[in-house]
């Protein structure tokens, strides 16, 4: 029903058009290629972002918790004998798997981020699922190929940012220490970490300071069907064989947003939303249109709508809205 | 000119032959931009299939001829992309070129190398590049370590409590003022028999290579931080020195820390210059902006990061089993020195030429 709403209320549409656009208009960020292309991004939202990290963290120690689970398993079927000095092959085998644990550990907590982020997607696992992915930022340098230092430097400084208050929490709790202390300063630590993309335009970390890089939404998308070459855009209703010809008149009250929500109310295809769209545009027309084929009077309005503000690009006379003048 | 008609009617024919439902679907659209959006649309199809298969990790299966064909394809997906956003309302053509377009974007643009052959580069020249773009604040960072060595010894010479607040309860074990010199010397030689080497070892780079990475991160604070615990740490080898001179043991100890204490030293000084490095350059931006300075500084010394934990392996392997191993101050120092001169001639000498 909302996107039936520019045609219903005169009004407010306009406003809201706005609304919508300047939504976006926050999140994006223009790079232009070295072809000269300007290719539009959107920085990824906060949520998307903190729920990356929570996925990533559940499967990192998802990871360290198996791994351990299945070194212990092998270090019992070696026979456990934690007294290390032993001159044995069993004791050289639990050595070995001791030093495996550690290597894997800093592998876990330093080379995860690192490996997925240097991998063609630039996004781990959690990014990816959250659809977003890193890039490098288009500084005034111009330059904005994402570089192996980059990846680097930004995962290097999430190491104060994440794991230094836990650390510092938990050495001061293995000290038997002042823990309220420490849990409060970690806590201080963690939130200025935390906030700091909130409190600038590019919801930068001070990783992506330090590396030169952001991280937007990595959209995906598969080319739609044509809806200006199939069915009553091209002539006849499959219907009722009616065919829908509109006059210069008729198609002059409407601009590209409206063409827009109009494509996207049938790309949807729900009845109830093209009946209201089709009356609302009938009222607007004084045209008398049967009900039941309000699907093709739709496709048939939508191509001829389209053709005529494409003509009127190609001629340099772009119109946004119903409310812009210059037919 | 029957020649010039069957060439016109092969050209055309051609044309058909390669995708004739697009052809006669595009001969049908009744629009300009329809016609156009047909036209090319195999070739959209064909990269993104390309973009697809790459981006899973299978650059490999892909045929060379599609591999070459990348970055034309890359090519008409952007130009595609501008003649729709000026000729096109049909949003979701230009959304989907727009994702498309992006996407090839982040493959033809993205990370030159593959690892393996990044850290070819790395060791061959790019490492010590950064180490000597480091220039004045590897300066610093030593002028800091030998201060806090200093500091360390004259305020434990001045007042024997200081050792306790300096070296905390990690290595006041046996090691206190007051210690025999049968004491002391016991833990710098005829430990050959201790094992469990290869665990010390790994814990010892696991624990240097994430304060390094500390002294680096914490250059984000304007290099404060990093000054700071660069001259904590440090203190606290003054004062071990100041320890073993009092008993006369200082040449042995020299000895016995210079086997992976060279390259460990060498390791944090660079980490403590690369964390000034960044402090140095937000503080201080010159010409660029803070943020591009920042992010210039921070993939330099990124680079001389990733070369420190090498470092740190190198060291902890040292410490593990050399130290223990070499049991005389002349061969340990040795070693030490050893080590020292080829960090030294490796960022400094090696290859500098060439690279600039």
């Amino acid at each position: 029903m909302a996107l039936a709403l520019p045609f219903r209320r005169n009004q407010e549409s306009r406003s809201q058009a706005r609304a919508i656009l300047d939504h976006e208009a926050k999140r994006r960020r223009v790079i232009v290629t070295p072809e000269g292309v300007p290719l539009q991004f959107l920085l990824a939202s906060r949520g998307a972002r903190a729920a990356a990290l929570f996925i990533d963290l559940a499967l990192i120690t998802g990871a360290i918790v198996g791994l351990t689970l299945i070194l212990i398993t092998i270090a019992q079927k070696v026979g456990i004998n934690l007294d290390r000095s032993e001159e044995t092959a069993a004791g050289r085998a639990i050595q070995a798997i001791v030093v495996l644990w550690f290597v894997a550990m800093f592998l876990f907590r330093n080379a995860w981020f690192l490996y997925f982020e240097l991998g063609p997607r630039g996004a781990t696992p959690g990014k990816r699922m959250t659809g977003i992915r890193v890039a490098a930022r288009s500084g005034s340098a111009g330059g904005a190929r994402l570089t192996t230092e980059a990846v680097i430097a930004r995962n290097l400084v999430r190491d104060i940012e994440l794991f230094m208050p836990l650390i510092f929490f938990f050495s001061a709790w293995a000290d038997g220490g002042d823990t309220d202390m420490a849990s409060w300063a970690g806590l201080a630590w963690f939130l200025i970490f935390v906030l700091f993309p909130f409190f600038n335009r590019d919801r930068l970390r001070c990783g992506d300071i330090i590396a030169g890089t952001w991280v937007v939404e990595a959209p995906k998308r598969k080319l739609e069907q044509a809806l200006s070459v199939a069915g009553a855009a091209r002539g006849h209703s499959q219907v009722t064989g009616a065919t829908y010809r509109f006059g210069d008149a008729d198609l002059a009250v409407y601009g590209e947003f409206e063409l827009q929500v109009l494509e996207r109310v049938l790309r949807e295809n729900r009845a109830e939303a093209m009946q209201d769209v089709a009356a609302t545009i009938c009222r607007k027309i004084d045209w008398v249109a049967g009900s039941g084929d309000e699907r093709a009077f739709l496709e048939a309005y939508y191509a001829q709508l389209r053709a005529r503000l494409e003509m009127g690009m190609r001629f340099g006379k772009r119109r946004a809205d119903k409310h812009s003048g210059g037919n | 000119m029957n020649a010039v008609t069957t060439g016109i009617a092969r050209t055309v024919g051609g044309w058909f032959a390669k995708a004739p439902e697009q052809a006669v679907a595009a001969e049908q659209a009744a629009l300009r931009s329809d016609r156009f959006r047909l036209g090319r649309e195999p070739e959209w199809k064909r990269l993104e299939a390309i973009v697809k298969r790459m981006e899973q990790g299978r650059v490999r299966k892909l045929s060379d001829e599609d591999l070459l064909a990348l970055p034309v394809l890359y090519r008409t997906a952007a130009s595609s992309l501008s003649i729709a956003r000026e000729t096109s309302l049909d949003a979701a053509l230009v959304g989907y070129l727009e994702a498309l377009t992006q996407r090839a974007w982040f493959l033809v643009y993205g990370p030159r190398a593959s690892l393996w052959s990044w850290f070819k580069r790395f060791l061959g020249g790019e490492w010590s590049a950064s180490v000597r773009g480091l220039g004045i604040d590897l300066a610093v960072a030593l002028a800091l370590m030998i201060a806090g060595t200093a500091v360390g010894w004259l305020l434990v010479a001045s007042n024997p409590e200081w050792y306790y607040a300096l070296v905390g309860s990690g290595f006041a074990d046996q090691r206190v003022p007051g210690a025999s010199r049968e004491v002391l010397r016991g833990t710098l030689f005829g430990n050959q028999g201790q094992e469990g080497m290869s665990v010390f070892a790994a814990a010892l780079f696991s624990n240097n290579a994430q304060v390094s990475i500390l002294c680096f991160a914490l250059g984000f604070a304007f290099g404060l931080p990093t000054m700071l615990l660069l001259i904590q740490n440090t203190a606290l080898l003054g004062a071990m020195l100041w320890l073993y001179h009092g008993q006369g043991l200082l040449l042995d100890f020299v000895g016995w820390l210079s086997i992976h204490g060279t390259t460990e030293l060498f390791a944090i000084l660079l980490a403590g210059a690369s964390g000034i490095h960044i402090g140095r350059a937000m503080a201080f931006p010159g010409n660029a902006s803070v943020l591009d300075a920042a992010a210039a500084a921070g993939r330099r010394s990124a680079q001389v990061m990733t070369g420190v934990v090498l470092m740190l392996i190198v060291a902890a392997l040292l410490e593990g089993f050399a130290r223990q191993l070499v049991d005389s101050t002349p061969s340990r120092l040795i070693v030490g020195g050893f080590m020292l001169v080829l960090w030294t001639g490796y960022f400094f000498a090696f290859l500098r030429r060439r690279l600039g």
